[in-house]
């Protein structure tokens, strides 16, 4: 029993970063009806900015603002370079950009960092406490905390301020929101820096838990894809709660069937929720309009 | 092109047997095979070429799937593996004959690639992109870990060639032979009745499926094709280099194998070979990038940008692009005879009876219990103001639209739960009010594809008759003349009218023209009212949605009156339109 209550805190912990950078892949989705391919390259490459800088000596709390700042610029660059001359294209051209961003971007920090993984401090000096017979990580207690913030901070700017609902309008009828005076292109613009951020923040809450390597990126968009589909896609709380499920569903995998094979469980599940229940938990089955 | 050049109106010209047609590839590939045996390479450049025969294969596999269906694989290099390690396994650990290796591993990968389709194919692109990344990485997990059946990273050693191929100079050979057979299958399928689904799938799938076309079983198709070049491919590459590892058929290899194909050109499998030959050319050139790790994966990352911006047809689409630009006109299409409209019957009185058909998106009817009778050789009229529920009518009778109650039977058989190909294989035609033409295609090409409907019991054997046919169509809508040209050079009335053409060649027992004189100017809808007087002489059963009442008025004779997704006016048109409850549907009431 000890054992479950303590791999149910590891499982939410892990799922929380998977349901953020969800939440990343919803919100473009949504704006722009792509899958981001590379939302895992921005965890990747803010953790490295985040090792860099405190390698350098910057305070962490410094550190991590101007990784948040790079994560905003790289959005700015990612939709000017990768999305925006293509908007006007069918959705294929547009993943496959997405999925060479992803490959650039990794594949670069590979070459100017070379492949050893890296190691970041967690934010606080306490590893823990001890609360009965679990073990609290603080770091995990950091990541579930931040979630839970955002969350709330989504609920709060996507339905209670102006500029919250015209990225609504956006997302929903693109043509319509223009012709209401809403530039599309700035809102667009705003989503993926707000995306590259809560992936960039995903990746920075996670590094200390995992190692800061090239990989990290392409297996954290993996399962928060998986993610996506199994919450119900383009839903913003399916992804939150499919992000937590697949967590949760991993570590126990890990734990009582296979460690090697601990990434394919995210796959398994995935092929079980396309073949089975495809519209997802929460989701509703799209067609398209004749 | 005899009687076509002296202008005899005659049957289209029987065409040369294919195989002749196509003699100087075989010329051209003979030569190619014999000068890989005679020619002596030292071991470097035998290497390489093997290399790029191998791979160029695999790259086929993707002009298929990506080029022709429209249908992203990122997992190739995972088939690719799967053949490669069943001949490396089959031959080196359990010391099976090649021939059989190979053979097993295709049909492995073949099953794999089918069984991976059938789960996604029925959701959208973003599923698959994301489920073949998935599907690589555990491929990749399985061959690294599961260490009792592929020596985990270590890889597999000391595979074997077949007896007959066992110097290299002579393996080099055999598959730049295997390259050239499959290259001419693949250069082939478009113009084969899967390739042009497969095409008609790429360009709009819900068109595809109301022209016949099963869409899943299209891609599927597709899908498992790609699968099984992969596999061929790695089972030769496998016997050519008598080792493989894990790292070779990883993520970074089958996105290698996406960029190749990019580069090259993704429609034509001369792109692939291009786009191979290129990408390990420039690599073996630059070799001091490889001395930086990352930093020509980065390269190929940004080269993959850079041509889905710049060159979104690849070097062979542009090259090929100007070519046909330059032919297109110079091709005069071949005269066509009159068009034979036979519609099947079954005796029956009524062609199309829908009872009680009801369609409902949550809370809101969109269609409510509407009944409809269409009888035979008549010009039936579906009207109502806007949001009445003409074309959701419409789309639930095609299939697009699963129906929430009713019946509908269409020439005594029961069609409600039919999928929208099945539909039209039981005789039913339509247009869209929104034009849905296949864009990258021919006009030709698209009434063909009406044509190859299944159950056309007006077309004979083989592509002549099937050209004839389609051609026969578009010279009925007035269009014969322009056969050749891609839609996008023909104006939005004349579109109409090859989606028209379309229907008609598929000989269907009813035709659904959904809005048919929209967005046309005047003089286009008199010549629609002329094309429908025309149509309906020939006896074919029409049910039309529109809402000119001129046109309605003058070319049906029955009309059905919906409001508010129920009927509330039925028959003989006169008496119809002076209907009070119409005429306050229409006008509003005092």
């Amino acid at each position: 029993m000890d054992l479950v209550l303590q791999l149910l805190f590891t499982g939410i912990g892990i799922g929380a970063v998977y349901a953020l950078v969800a939440l990343g892949f919803v919100l473009i989705f949504r704006a722009t009806n792509v899958v981001n391919f590379a939302q895992g390259e921005f965890s990747m490459v803010a953790a490295y900015l985040m090792v860099v800088c405190v390698e350098l000596g910057l305070p962490y709390w410094l550190s991590f603002v101007i990784a948040l700042a790079g994560m905003a610029l790289l959005g700015v660059i990612f939709n000017l370079g990768v999305y925006y001359p293509l908007r006007h294209r069918t959705y294929l051209p547009v993943i496959i950009a997405t999925i060479g961003a992803s490959i650039l971007l990794s594949n670069s920090v590979l070459a100017i960092y070379g492949p050893q993984p890296q190691v970041l401090q967690g934010w606080f000096d306490t590893p823990g406490i001890q609360l009965g017979p679990v073990y609290l990580d603080s770091q995990y207690l950091l990541i579930i905390g931040v979630t839970i913030l955002l969350v709330l901070f989504n609920f709060w700017f996507f339905e209670k301020t102006l500029l919250g609902k015209k990225l609504q309008a956006t997302s929903q009828d693109k043509e319509m929101a223009s012709l209401l005076g809403i530039s599309v292109s700035t809102m667009i613009m705003i989503t993926f820096i707000y995306s590259a951020v809560l992936g960039g923040l995903a990746g920075i809450l996670v590094a200390p838990v995992l190692f800061v390597s090239i990989q990290m990126g392409s297996t954290i968009a993996l399962k928060a894809f998986a993610a996506t589909i199994i919450g119900g896609f383009g839903d913003v709380a399916g992804a939150i709660v499919g992000g937590l499920a697949l967590g949760v569903i991993e570590t126990f995998g890990a734990a009582y069937i296979s460690v090697p094979y601990k990434d394919g469980f995210a796959f398994l599940v995935l092929i079980a929720f396309l073949v089975f229940r495809p519209q997802g938990i929460f989701g509703e089955r799209v067609a398209e309009k004749a | 092109m005899s009687a076509s050049d002296n202008m005899i109106p005659a049957p289209a010209v029987r065409s040369k047997p294919l195989i002749i047609r196509h003699l100087p590839y075989f010329i051209g590939a003979a030569v190619l095979v014999a000068l890989a045996a005679g020619m002596q390479f030292d071991g470097y450049i035998l290497n390489i070429l093997l290399q790029a025969t191998t791979f160029s294969i695999a790259v086929f596999g993707l002009s298929v799937v990506l080029g022709l269906c429209g249908q992203i694989n990122l997992a190739q290099a995972a088939f690719f593996g799967f053949g490669a390690y069943a001949v490396g396994l089959g031959t080196a650990d359990l010391h099976l004959n090649f021939w059989l290796c190979l053979v097993g591993g295709c049909a492995i990968t073949l099953v794999a690639g089918a069984v991976l389709g059938m789960s996604t194919l029925r959701l959208g692109g973003h599923y698959l992109a994301m489920v073949t990344i998935s599907f690589q990485q555990i491929v990749t997990l399985v061959m690294i870990n599961a260490i009792w059946l592929t020596h985990g990273p270590d890889g597999v050693a000391n595979i074997r060639r077949p007896e007959l191929f066992q110097s290299s100079q002579s393996y080099l050979a055999f598959c730049v032979a295997m390259l050239a057979i499959v290259g001419y299958l693949v250069w082939h399928l478009p113009d084969t009745k899967l390739g042009r689904a497969m095409r008609a799938v790429r360009d709009n799938e819900l068109a595809a499926g109301v022209n016949g076309i099963d869409v899943f079983r299209t891609k599927v198709s597709a899908f498992g094709l790609c699968a099984l070049l992969g596999g061929l491919a790695g089972g030769l590459f496998a016997g050519g280099f008598a080792y493989v590892s894990p790292d070779q058929f990883s993520f970074a290899e089958s996105i290698q194998f996406l960029t190749m194909s990019l580069l090259g050109g993704v429609a034509s499998p001369i792109g692939s070979v291009i786009g191979t030959g290129l990408l390990i050319l420039i690599p073996e050139w630059l070799r001091f990038l490889k001395s930086v790790p990352g930093l020509y994966l980065a390269i190929y990352g940004l080269s993959v940008i850079l041509i889905i911006r710049f060159m979104p047809d690849g070097i062979w689409g542009f090259v090929s692009d100007a070519f046909t630009r330059m032919r297109a006109h110079s091709k005069a299409p071949p005269v066509a005879g009159a068009l034979q409209l036979k519609p099947a019957t079954s005796g029956g009185d009524v062609v199309l009876e829908v009872t009680g058909l009801s369609k409902h998106f949550g809370g809101l009817k969109a269609v409510d219990g509407v009944d409809i009778a269409v009888k035979r050789g008549s010009v039936h009229a579906l009207i109502g103001p806007n949001g009445s529920g003409k074309t959701t009518t419409l789309n639930v009778l095609s299939g697009l639209y699963k129906a929430t109650s009713g019946k509908i039977v269409l020439d005594g058989t029961d069609i409600t739960n039919m999928a929208p190909h099945q539909r039209t294989a039981a005789g039913l035609g339509r247009t869209f009010q929104n034009i849905r033409l296949f864009r990258s295609m021919t006009a030709l090409e698209n009434v063909e594809i009406g044509a190859e409907r299944p159950g056309n019991t007006m077309i004979g054997k083989g592509d002549d008759a099937l050209t004839e046919r389609a051609m026969e169509a578009l010279t009925f809508v007035g269009l014969g003349s322009r056969a050749n040209e891609l839609i996008s050079s023909f104006s939005y009335g004349h579109q109409r009218l090859i989606e028209i053409a379309r229907a008609l060649a598929s000989n269907p027992t009813l035709l659904l023209l959904d809005e048919p004189a929209a967005g046309l100017n005047s003089t286009e809808k008199l010549e629609l009212h002329e094309l429908l007087k025309r149509i309906a002489a020939q006896g074919l059963t029409i049910l039309i949605i529109d809402h000119d009442m001129t046109l309605v008025s003058e070319a049906a004779q029955h009309i059905t009156v919906l409001n508010f997704g129920r009927r509330i006016a039925d028959g003989e048109s006169m008496a119809v339109l002076r209907h009070p409850d119409v005429v306050s549907a229409y006008l509003g009431s005092e």
